[in-house]
Parts: C-alpha cells; sequence; structure tokens
C-alpha cells in the first residue's frame, strides 16, 4: 500500500479505500439526514437506480441543480424587481423548485420553500428577502454536500471498477 | 326668553349630534377595509341609543312646554274671569241701592222683562283703556233682585305700574334672578370637574389602548351627552320655577292693581255724585234764597231739606251755608240775624266745622274785610251757625279758592271734631249771577254771595264702600292725601305694614290743587309659590331620574361591551385553539404518514426479498402495524377534516348496490376466516343509482361492518339491509318481505330480543326497530315534497357480544371504548364510529343503535341522498356489468330454510333479472318440479345447511341436465364436496358472501364454459406484472419529478413517455394513440393537470361520437369500443380534498407524488386488471 501510495496514483484508483469509502458515503448521508437536510425520498431514489440506470441518482441531481440554479436566479431577479410584486410567477417557481426538490428528497430546502411561499402569499416582502437568503444558503449547502457525496460515490465506481476483477477472483 | 334658552339648547344639541356623525364617519372611513357585519352591528347599537336619547330630550321638552302651556291657560283664565261683576256694574254706574230698588220695581210693575244695556268707554289717567259692555237683566218672576252682568274686558296694555312700584318690583325681580342665576351656575359648574376628570380618564384610558379608541369615543360622547342632558333638564326645571313664579308674582299684582283700582274708582265716583249734590245744594241756595225776595229759605227750611235729602249725600256729616259779609256790612247783619259773628276758635285746633261747644262761648270775630258767617245749617251742624267761616284759616284758603275757580274746592284733611274722624270739607261759591264757564276769577270774586260747606267723613265713607266690595279681608286700603308730596296725611287705613306688594291708585276728588291717592296692600305676605316649586322640583326629578336611567344603560352597554369584547377573544381564543388542533393533527399526520410511506414501502421491498419464514413473518408483522398505523392516522386525518370542517361532500352518482357489494368484498377473508355469514340486502324501492358521496358512505357502512366484523366471534351473521326510511315508519308502505319478515317478528316474540329462526344465521339478535326509534326525522315526509331527493335507511345488524348498557352512552364519542379493556381485546382506536357519527351527521342523517350483551348489536342510520334520473338506469347498470343481460328471463329455484338468506339469494338473483321460487326444503321442492315444468328452472340454488344427501339425491335425480345445480356455502366444507362429486353432479360452489360479480363469474363459467379466461383472470398480480410493457406517458413539467417518476415507472417495466406540459400531453394523446395509461401533474404552469384532463376527456368523447356515427372504423385501434385513457394525477398535496376533484374533472385516480408502491399499484390496478 504505501509503495503505491508513493508511486503517486491516487489510493482509490488502487482500490484500496473502497471500504472507507463507503463508510464515508454512509456517515456523510447519515449527517445530512440527521441534519434534516434529506429524507427518506432520496433513499427511494437511490433505490430505483440500478443495472439499466447505474447513473440515475447522479443524473436527477444535476438535472436538479441545473433547474434550480434558474429558479433561484428567478427568484432573485423577481424580488429585486421593486416595481413589480409578481408573486404568482413567484409562486409558480417556488412550487417548481418545492416540486424538484420532495422529489429528490431535499427536505430542508423544501420546508424552506414552503415557507417562502407563505411569505410570498402575506405579501411581506422583507421576509421574502430573509426566505430567498436562506433558501441560497441552504441550497449552497446541499450542493455541496451532494457534491462531495457524488465524488465519494465516483471513487467508490472507479474503485470498485479497478477493484472488481480482483474481488471476483477472490470469491 | 326660556323660549331662546330652549332654542341655544337645541343647537347645542344638534351640534354634538353632527360631531358624532363626523366622528363615527371618520372612524368608519379610517377602518373602511375592516368595515364587518359585526361592526355594522355596532354602529347599528350606537345609532339606536343616540336616538334614545333624543327621544328622551324630546320628551322632556315636550313636557316642559305641555307646563308652560298648562300655565298660560291657567293665567288667561284668572285673567278673564270675574268674581264679583254685578258689584263692579252697580257701582261704576253709580247706582245706589235705591236707585236699583226704584228701576227694578218699575220694571216690576210693568210686567216685563228688559234687558238693559249700557256701553261705557272709560278712560282714566293711566292710559288704560277699558271697555266695558254690560248686559243688566231683571227677571220680573222674582222679587228679590238679580243681576247678571257680562264683562268682556279689553286690555290694551299691561296694568299701569307707578314708577316707584315699578322699581320695587325690578328689584326683588332682579334680587330673584340674582338667587336663579347663581343657583344656575353652581349647578352648570358642579359637573365640570367631574367631566373634566371622566374626559381625563378617558383621554389616558384612549392613550393606553388605541384599540378600543372608537367605542371610548362613544362612550365619551354618551357621558357628555348624558352631562348635557342634565344640565339641560336642570335649566329647565330653573327655566320652569323661574317662569312660573313670574307668572304667581304678575298675577298678584294684577290682582292688586284691579281691585285698588276699582276701589279708587268707586270712591272717587261716588264722591264726585256727592260733590254733584253739593253742587246742587249751592244752586239751590241761590236761587230760593237769593233768588227771592224775600228769600225762600230759612233755617228751618233747610235744615229740613237738608236733613231729608242727606240720603243723597251719604258721605257728608253736614252742610251749612255762609253767607259773604263785607264789613261795612256787618252791623246791618248782625242786627238782622239778632247774633254777632263769631271768630271760630283757633286755640287748640286749627280748624273745626263741627265744634260741640257753645257758639255763644265764642269770641265774637276781629274785624276784617269781609265776612262768611254761616247763616243756614243742617241740622247735624246748626252749631256752627253764625261763625265766621273766614276766621280759620284752612277756611279761608278754602273760601278764596272756591269762589275764584267757581268748582268745589277741598280742604286737607283734619280731625272733625265730634266722631275724631279725619275729614275733609268741600266748599262751593254761590254767585248772585250766572256766571259763564270762561269768567275770570275777580268776575267770580265780585259775584260771590256767599258759600255753601260740606264736611266729609272720609274714613266712615271709604268704609261703607269697601263693605261693599268682596274680597276686603285680603287687602288693605289706606287713602292719602299727597298736596304736600313730602308729608302725605293718612286719611284713612291703619298704620302700613309692609307686606310686598304695593299698589298705588291716584284719586281724583274734583279739586285739581288737591292730590288724593289710594295705596293697597295685601293683608297677608305672598305664601311660597307652591305650583311652581312643584312643577320644577318634578321636571328636576324627571331628569335626573332619566340621567340616572341612561346612566345605568350607558354603565351597563359598557359593561356588556366589555364583556363582549372578552367573550369574543376567548372565542377568538378557543377558535384558534381548535383550528390549531386540528392543523396540528392534520400536519402530525400527514408528517407522521411521509415517514410511515417510507417504513412501509422498505418493507414492502424486504418482503420481496430472500427473506426464511421467521424473518418473513417478522416483516410482515411490521409491515401490518405500519398499515394499521397508517390506517389509524387517516382516520384522525378525516376527524381532523371533519372538525375543521374542510370536509366537503361530492354529489356523484353512484350505485348503491355496488357499493355495498364492494363492502363485503372488503370483508369477505376476514368473515370466512371467522366464519361469519355476511349478507348484504338492498330493497326493491330503491333506485339504482343516487347522487351523492359513495366514498363516505361506504366508509361508515366499512366502519360499521368492521367494528361488528370486530366483535362478533366465530358464529353469527352480520347482515346489512338497506331501506327506504318511509318503508320502515309506515306499515302501509312496507312492501319489501325482507324488512316485513323482520319486523313482524318481534310482534311475536315482544321481547326485546328475537330468537326464532327468521334471521339470517338463526341466532337471536336484537330488535332492530329500537335502533332507530330515537332518531328525530325518520320519515322521509319532509322530503316528499324535493322529489329529487329520497332518505334511506341501513342497518348493521351482528350477533356479536354487544355493548355494555353503561358503555352505550358514549359509543359515538371519539377515542372512546366501551371499555379500556375492550382496545385490549380487540384493538383499534374507537375513532371509526365518531367519524362515521359525523359523516351522517353530513349526510342529513341520523345514527344510532340497539345493542344487547351476548346477544348482539344493531346500528342504524339514515342518510339523505338525491334521486337520479332512471332513464339513465339501465346504461349505468351495463357499464359496470356488461354481462348481466345475458341471464334475464331464466327462472332460479332456491332452497333455504332461512326465509331471510333465501330473500337475500333472491335479491342478488333478482338484480340478474333472473326471477326466483323459494322454498325451504327439498320436500317442498318436489312439488315445484311436479306442479309445473322443472325444466323451467335453469337454475336450482341449494343453500348448504340444507343439503341432506338422500333428499337432495332423490331430488336432483329427477332434474334435467339443463338445469344447472349451484351450492351455496360460507365455506365449503369437503364432505359436501365430496358427496356432490360422488353424486356425479354437475355444481357449482359459490361461496358466500354472494356479491353479483361473484355470482356472474360463477354463472358465466358454468353456463359458457369459455368464459373461464375471466375466473382466471383474477388471479393476483404484482405491480410488475401489471405494468410490463406497458406504455405510459407522465405528464410534468417539472423535469427533476419527470425522470423521478419515470425511472420509478421504469423500474417496475413501463414503458414511459414523457412530456413536460399539458399541451404536449393533448397532443400525445389525442385519439388514436397507443398510451395505455398517463400520470398526470396537478400544478402545472399554462395548463394545469385539470383542464389538460378536461380536454383530453373532450377529444375522447368526440372521437367516441364520431366511432358511434361509423366515421371511424374500430377495427383498426383493437377494437376498443371507447376511449379512454386512464388518466392518475399525481399531486404532493393530500390534505386538500383533490381527490375529489380529480375525479369531477375526469381523473380516475391519484397517486401521491413520491410514488407508494401499494397506492401505484391498487390505482393502476383498476384499469389493468379489467383492461
Amino acid at each position: 500500500m504505501l509503495k503505491g501510495a508513493k508511486t503517486g496514483v491516487p489510493l482509490w484508483l488502487l482500490g484500496f479505500g473502497a471500504v472507507r469509502l463507503r463508510t464515508d458515503m454512509n456517515r456523510l448521508l447519515s449527517l445530512l439526514f440527521h441534519q434534516g437536510v434529506l429524507d427518506e425520498q432520496f433513499l427511494q431514489l437511490q433505490q430505483l437506480q440500478d443495472q439499466s440506470s447505474p447513473n440515475f441518482v447522479s443524473e436527477v441531481i444535476t438535472i436538479y441543480f441545473h433547474e434550480s440554479e434558474k429558479q433561484l436566479r428567478n427568484l432573485r431577479h423577481l424580488l429585486l424587481d421593486r416595481e413589480m410584486w409578481d408573486y404568482v410567477k413567484l409562486g409558480i417557481h417556488l412550487n417548481q423548485l418545492m416540486g424538484s426538490s420532495s422529489s429528490i428528497g431535499a427536505k430542508r430546502v423544501r420546508n424552506i420553500c414552503a415557507a417562502f411561499r407563505g411569505a410570498v402569499e402575506q405579501n411581506n416582502r422583507s421576509a421574502c428577502m430573509r426566505a430567498l437568503e436562506v433558501l441560497e444558503h441552504e441550497y449552497c449547502y446541499l450542493k455541496n454536500k451532494l457534491h462531495e457525496l457524488f465524488q465519494i460515490e465516483q471513487q467508490r465506481v472507479l474503485g470498485d471498477a479497478v477493484r472488481y476483477p480482483g474481488v471476483v477472483h477472490q470469491q | 326668553m326660556s323660549f331662546i334658552a330652549i332654542l341655544k339648547i337645541l343647537r347645542l344639541f344638534l351640534k354634538w349630534v353632527f360631531e358624532i356623525m363626523c366622528l363615527n364617519c371618520k372612524i368608519y372611513g379610517l377602518n373602511g377595509r375592516l368595515l364587518t357585519s359585526s361592526k355594522m352591528k355596532k354602529a347599528n347599537w350606537k345609532w339606536k341609543r343616540l336616538l334614545l336619547f333624543v327621544l328622551g330630550l324630546i320628551l322632556v321638552i315636550g313636557f316642559a312646554l305641555f307646563l308652560f302651556s298648562g300655565v298660560f291657560r291657567m293665567k288667561r283664565e284668572v285673567r278673564t274671569t270675574c268674581e264679583d261683576k254685578s258689584l263692579v256694574l252697580v257701582e261704576q254706574f253709580n247706582v245706589t241701592k235705591d236707585h236699583l230698588h226704584e228701576l227694578a220695581s218699575s220694571f216690576y210693575e210693568s210686567d216685563q222683562i228688559s234687558t238693559l244695556k249700557c256701553t261705557k268707554k272709560l278712560v282714566d289717567g293711566m292710559s288704560m283703556q277699558q271697555e266695558i259692555n254690560c248686559a243688566l237683566k231683571v227677571p220680573n218672576h222674582e222679587h228679590k233682585l238679580e243681576i247678571w252682568g257680562q264683562c268682556p274686558i279689553l286690555d290694551d296694555k299691561a296694568v299701569p305700574t307707578t314708577i316707584p312700584e315699578k322699581h320695587a318690583v325690578e328689584h326683588s325681580n332682579s334680587l330673584l334672578k340674582l338667587c336663579m342665576w347663581a343657583l344656575f351656575v353652581v349647578t352648570v359648574c358642579s359637573p365640570i370637574p367631574c367631566l373634566w376628570k371622566i374626559c381625563n380618564g378617558r383621554m389616558k384610558k384612549k392613550n393606553l389602548a388605541q384599540s378600543y379608541s372608537s367605542s371610548g369615543a362613544g362612550k365619551l360622547i354618551m357621558m357628555r351627552l348624558l352631562v348635557v342632558f342634565v344640565l339641560f333638564g336642570i335649566s329647565i326645571s330653573i327655566c320652569l320655577f323661574w317662569y312660573l313664579n313670574d307668572g304667581i308674582q304678575f298675577r298678584r299684582k294684577e290682582t292688586l292693581a284691579n281691585m285698588c283700582d276699582e276701589r279708587a274708582r268707586m270712591l272717587q265716583d261716588q264722591f264726585s255724585v256727592s260733590m254733584n249734590h253739593v253742587h246742587a245744594l249751592a244752586i239751590l241756595v241761590s236761587t230760593f234764597y237769593h233768588g227771592k225776595q224775600p228769600s225762600a229759605i230759612n233755617q228751618t227750611t233747610f235744615g229740613e231739606y237738608t236733613e231729608r235729602t242727606s240720603f243723597e249725600r251719604p258721605l257728608t256729616s253736614g252742610v251749612a251755608y255762609a253767607l259773604r259779609v263785607r264789613h261795612s256790612e256787618r252791623e246791618k247783619f248782625e242786627k238782622e240775624h239778632g247774633w254777632t259773628i263769631k271768630k271760630m276758635e283757633t286755640e287748640d285746633q286749627d280748624q273745626t266745622l263741627a265744634q260741640d261747644c257753645d257758639p255763644q262761648n265764642l269770641d265774637p270775630s276781629p274785624m276784617q274785610d269781609e265776612y262768611a258767617p254761616v247763616i243756614l245749617s243742617q241740622e247735624t251742624v246748626s252749631h256752627i251757625v253764625s261763625i265766621d267761616m273766614m276766621s280759620g284759616k284752612e277756611d279761608r284758603e278754602n273760601i278764596l279758592r272756591a269762589r275764584a275757580s267757581g268748582k268745589g274746592v277741598l280742604t286737607s284733611p283734619f280731625k272733625l271734631l265730634k266722631s275724631n274722624h279725619l275729614g275733609v270739607v268741600l266748599t262751593f261759591a254761590v254767585y248772585n249771577v250766572h256766571l259763564h264757564q270762561d269768567a275770570t276769577p275777580e268776575q267770580r270774586t265780585n259775584a260771590t254771595v256767599g258759600y255753601l260747606g260740606a264736611s266729609y267723613d272720609v274714613p266712615s265713607l271709604v268704609e261703607k264702600l269697601l263693605h261693599q266690595l268682596a274680597s276686603k279681608q285680603t287687602i288693605v286700603v289706606n287713602v292719602y292725601d299727597t298736596t304736600n308730596v313730602s308729608a302725605a296725611i293718612n286719611m284713612y287705613g291703619p298704620k302700613e305694614v309692609d307686606t310686598g306688594l304695593l299698589h298705588i291708585s291716584n284719586l281724583d276728588f274734583g279739586d285739581p290743587a288737591r292730590k288724593h291717592e289710594m295705596r293697597c296692600r295685601f293683608k297677608q305676605r305672598p305664601s311660597a309659590p307652591w305650583t311652581a316649586i312643584l312643577a320644577s322640583g318634578g321636571v328636576l326629578t324627571i331628569t335626573f331620574l332619566l340621567g340616572h336611567i341612561f346612566y345605568a344603560a350607558i354603565k351597563r352597554i359598557e359593561a356588556v361591551e366589555r364583556d363582549f369584547r372578552k367573550m369574543m377573544e376567548l372565542k377568538g381564543r378557543a377558535v384558534a385553539a381548535d383550528t390549531a388542533k386540528s392543523q396540528f393533527l392534520a400536519t402530525v399526520s400527514h408528517e407522521i404518514r411521509t415517514p410511515m410511506n417510507g417504513v412501509l414501502g422498505m418493507l414492502q421491498m424486504l418482503m420481496d426479498t430472500n427473506l426464511d419464514a421467521k424473518q418473513l413473518d417478522y416483516a410482515q408483522t411490521a409491515h401490518a402495524s405500519g398499515k394499521d398505523l397508517i390506517k389509524l392516522i387517516n382516520e384522525v386525518l378525516d376527524q381532523a377534516k371533519i372538525e375543521s370542517g374542510r370536509l366537503e361532500l361530492e354529489a356523484v352518482p353512484f350505485e348503491l348496490r355496488t357499493i355495498l357489494d364492494n363492502v363485503v368484498s372488503l370483508f369477505l377473508t376476514k368473515s370466512r376466516e371467522k366464519g361469519i355469514e355476511l349478507a348484504v340486502y338492498v330493497s326493491e324501492q330503491l333506485p339504482e343509482v343516487v347522487v351523492g358521496d359513495p366514498g363516505r358512505f361506504r366508509q361508515i357502512i366499512t366502519n360499521l361492518v368492521a367494528n361488528s366484523l370486530k366483535f362478533t366471534q366465530d358464529r353469527g351473521h352480520i347482515f346489512v339491509s338497506v331501506h327506504l326510511a318511509d318503508e320502515a315508519t309506515r306499515e302501509s308502505e312496507m312492501k319489501d318481505d325482507v324488512l316485513r319478515k323482520i319486523l313482524t317478528s318481534v310482534h311475536q316474540s315482544k321481547s326485546n330480543t328475537v330468537c326464532n329462526s327468521n334471521t339470517l344465521s338463526g341466532l337471536p339478535v336484537v330488535t332492530r326497530k329500537k335502533s332507530w326509534e330515537n332518531f328525530e326525522k325518520l320519515s322521509g315526509n319532509d322530503l316528499e315534497r324535493e322529489t329529487a331527493k329520497i332518505k334511506i335507511l341501513i342497518t348493521v345488524e351482528d350477533t356479536g357480544v354487544g355493548i355494555p348498557v353503561e358503555a352505550q352512552s358514549r359509543i359515538f364519542m371519539p377515542f372512546m371504548q366501551a371499555d379500556s379493556s375492550t382496545s385490549r381485546t380487540y384493538g383499534g382506536t374507537g375513532i371509526g364510529l365518531s367519524i362515521s357519527k359525523r359523516l351522517v351527521g353530513l349526510m342529513n342523517g341520523e345514527i344510532g343503535f340497539v345493542s344487547e350483551p351476548g346477544i348482539g348489536s344493531t346500528f342504524s342510520f339514515t342518510a339523505v341522498l338525491m334521486k337520479k334520473e332512471t332513464n339513465s338506469t339501465d346504461t349505468v347498470l351495463q357499464q359496470y356489468h356488461p354481462s348481466t343481460s345475458e341471464f334475464r328471463g331464466l327462472k332460479a329455484l332456491v332452497i333455504d330454510c332461512k326465509s331471510i338468506r333465501a330473500e337475500v339469494t333472491r335479491y342478488h338473483l333478482q338484480r340478474m333479472g333472473i326471477s326466483v321460487e323459494i322454498t325451504s326444503n327439498f320436500d317442498s321442492a318436489h312439488d315445484y318440479r311436479s306442479a309445473s315444468d322443472s325444466a323451467d328452472f335453469s337454475m336450482i340454488l341449494v343453500d348448504q345447511e340444507v343439503w341432506d344427501k338422500e333428499s337432495a339425491f332423490a331430488f336432483l335425480s329427477g332434474i334435467k341436465s339443463s338445469t344447472k345445480l349451484f351450492l351455496l356455502a360460507n365455506v365449503v366444507s369437503p364432505t359436501i364436496h365430496d358427496e356432490v362429486k360422488l353424486a356425479n353432479l354437475v355444481a357449482t360452489i359459490v361461496t358466500k358472501p354472494l356479491r353479483l360479480s361473484v355470482l356472474i363469474s360463477s354463472f358465466q363459467e358454468t353456463f359458457n364454459v369459455e368464459n373461464k379466461k375471466v375466473v382466471a383472470r383474477r388471479k393476483p398480480s404484482t405491480l410488475g406484472s401489471l405494468l410490463r410493457d406497458k406504455r405510459i406517458l407522465v405528464v410534468d413539467d417539472n423535469v427533476v419529478n419527470r425522470r423521478v417518476a419515470e425511472g420509478a415507472l421504469k423500474k417496475y417495466g413501463a414503458i414511459v413517455t414523457c412530456v413536460d406540459s399539458g399541451k404536449a400531453a393533448l397532443e400525445r394523446l389525442k385519439p388514436p394513440h397507443s398510451f395505455h395509461t398517463c400520470f398526470m401533474d396537478l400544478q402545472m404552469p399554462e395548463m394545469d393537470g385539470f383542464e389538460a384532463t378536461r380536454q383530453i376527456r373532450k377529444v375522447e368523447s368526440e372521437f367516441n361520437e364520431q366511432i358511434k356515427s361509423g366515421e371511424v372504423s374500430t377495427d383498426l385501434f383493437g377494437n376498443m369500443g371507447q376511449w379512454h385513457t386512464p388518466i392518475l394525477a399525481m399531486t404532493a398535496d393530500v390534505i386538500q380534498a383533490t381527490d375529489e376533484e380529480c375525479i369531477k374533472c375526469g381523473m380516475d385516480g391519484y397517486v401521491s407524488k413520491p410514488f407508494e408502491e401499494e397506492q401505484l399499484y391498487s390505482a393502476a390496478a383498476r384499469f389493468f386488471e379489467s383492461g
């Protein structure tokens, strides 16, 4: 192992860190669950990933982030537009964001969206701004964590791929 | 003056009212947006109070005015009444008693009634004009004289007052006014600090609580109004007192003036009459003494004449004639008469006319220019003969004035010697020639030949006069000689005592040089003005009473308002708490549901994996518990929904009998496991299709049946029967056999239970009639007019353990079990019945039960549903069960020993159009076979209970092969099965409970073997098998959701196509297309799920029309008779009753958005199983 490490090749490439990566991933997931960032819907999403669609989760999450960026941009734009208070549009965007968040199991984002919607319904601009800030913060947090998760996942997959032949042989 | 004050106060009041108006307007203007009905009510109430106030004020003002007018009238009356008219008349015309007598007697003699009318205009010096019309009537039939007088007195001017009198009155008035004003100011000022305090308090309060400002201001205004009102009342009472007192004073003064003037006038008149007589006497003397030579009168004649005519001069004590004798003629005169002219004694007294001393004792008169010795005298004053009148100072002056003026001249009053009364001497000059009116004093002096004097006794004169007048006791009269203003001489009357009012009337005795006046006073001081005091006191009392009432009312209103606010606050809090509770329940149940779904999903997946028996058992237990929990949560959610009033019943047409079949099939397994017979029966009177909420209706029945099933152990039955409410109540309308049988059996047994065989399972049941005895309006009488509505009565009868009597009262309370042990034994939360009760209430029905421990319970409820047009019945039935028509017209024989069970069988068969005969056993069945052609019976249905090998075989051997045999059994007993098989009979076993679908499939199986596939289809299938190779369209605008749904559905083998908008979906789903189903998101921009579905349905129906009309060939598209793509809604929102909404717009169901396997399965199974 040490030799391998010294070669400069990343450790996971050698398939050594598989167990650790898995532990890391689980720890991260449990942390996210504990914090309430994610809920069981994320697990169900993971269940849907199988041989026929190996990258299902990351695909969905990528779409989610892509869409959400747009939504958030729109939201910010709408909120900063001082003259127009188009709460119908705000509501549509929020609904979309909320729907997709609940689909991937981003619980906290979803909850903030709900609060946001409440603020929009009450026509409370300052509350909206606050909610948007919290939402963006939460969104960034989610994004970072999920990226982290996917990185580990990717490493693991790569590691698996590297390791598989060997493992198969061993079994 | 008082009117101006009233006007001012009125103006002030109006100003107040306007201010209030403005204020209120302002308040409401500000709160315009928040103006609610309750506020409106409040405003109304305020205006009502104001109105009350105004009314009260008007009342008081009216009362005051009434009092005023009353006083006016009184005054007028007083003014016009004339107490002593006749006397006045008598005196004014100077008609002495004798004259009147004479006059009267002359009228009497001439024997006729006469009226004397005379008009006199009298203008006195005080510019008082009085017109007196008098009518005198003297009746002839009475000896006694009666005089009526009419005196319309016209007063041009108020009663005149002399200046000093005026001053006095004004002085007293101003004192009174001062007192009044002081009182008024005190009364006005006294509440001001109080008011100020109140204002301050209000202001502080206002600052403290701005929210109540409007009502506070209102109250403040009310208080101010009250204070103003009380002040107004006080001022009114003061004004009233003032006014009344004024009136009384005025009347008093007027009365005094009237009386005084009257007396003065009379005195004056009498005096002038007397004077005329004396004048006449003077003329007589001049005519007969001086005119004749020798004179025709001597002392004797004169004395006699004067004595006899003394009645003409009742006031004179005596008359005497003094001759003018010049000094040159003195001696001649003295000689002629034989006595010397004597001097009037002036040592001890000034003047005396009547001296009791002897004139002989008097000294002879000293030498003078001329003398006036008395030569002729009345007998009463004969002693003054020969006394020189010129020698007395007063008399001399008098004589000189008299002869210069030619008129009667009076002396100043002096004491008459004899009577010791004050008297005056009237002197007339006698001239020797007739003088002109405008003769100069010198001429008169030269022509004078003598002087006639008459002494008047003033006190007796006045006394006599006053005696003739009424009310002499009330006033004191004084007569003064005021020639010398500084030293007036009291001629008559007692010493003056000041008793307040004083009236002075001037007297004119015909001598301009002398001034006399009459002063009248009341004997007593005026008594307190009780009328005024009482009236104003009354007004004051009323004001204070009203004020107190209003004050109390305001206080009360304030208290009530405070209470009301408090109550509103409490109510608001209670409502908020209730809402919060419901919200909490809903949220919590929703929040619990989400993770529970996860748990259940995982468990389901876990069970799909390879587990050993033990693990599977654990997993299954966990799954079952989870399901129970979900069910409980759903129930709680329902309860919360109902409590928060968010549950609304829908009105869709549904088939009652199918619903009941569904319920039965739901409990099929359980009832079979327990060995309980489960049956439904629907009366023929009920229409096939009714309009209502099938989901909730089913929920009620399911609850009741589940409840019954839970408490029924291993034997007996559960019997659900549906009737019209009218059927149960009216004997005449009891057309239904089953109901009649059930109800009549009660009459036989009379006890609380029915223990004959007339029940479904033969076990005794409770009297079901009692379960609806307490219903308030069981009969649909009130609905009869609304023909569109029907009231149905549903009873669920079981033979369970029953409910303990003590627990029966709280059976419908939520979370209440019969007793705590029940939940331990049977489980459950006890919320089901409570929900059922509420649902029944929502359906305008009632629920009740009767229960007997050890025998069973019967639950009944009524529900009001709507009828649907009957013509559509067939089509609906066809739609659901396309194959019922194929058995129409067949005949069947039912062999069953229990009549009710047989009726149930008959009910099901009749639904398919099969005519049914019933017999109780095989022996009696023989009769049917022999009596009629048994070939008529296409089928014979035999209950398992009556199965008896021998008799059955005996009966069945004779029937035709075309007649099919069906064996009805709860649980198929293997022995009978074997027996049937052994007998080589073709018998199909139909497992109870009977349902239409089961019967149909059994019949189809028997009659058409090729239809077996249909039955075979009923094998359980998994989601995977259901969805495999199905083409599914997913419609969602959210790309993430779309992707997730796609992934989930693909997992079950479906071929998924995604579109991102309702429009695209519409495009894709335009028939003909190849999609099996569509999952539709509800919340989409532009065109949401509902709208998209509606449009799709529209397109489909148009297409169907085309197929019907043959425009489009059906063959092309897999022989699809009808295009109806199942559309399932995908929603994340379960709590809002979107379910109903989905169905309304043509969707076939809904799945919650993170897909749940079970739900997805159950939703999908509805189409793919049959499709």
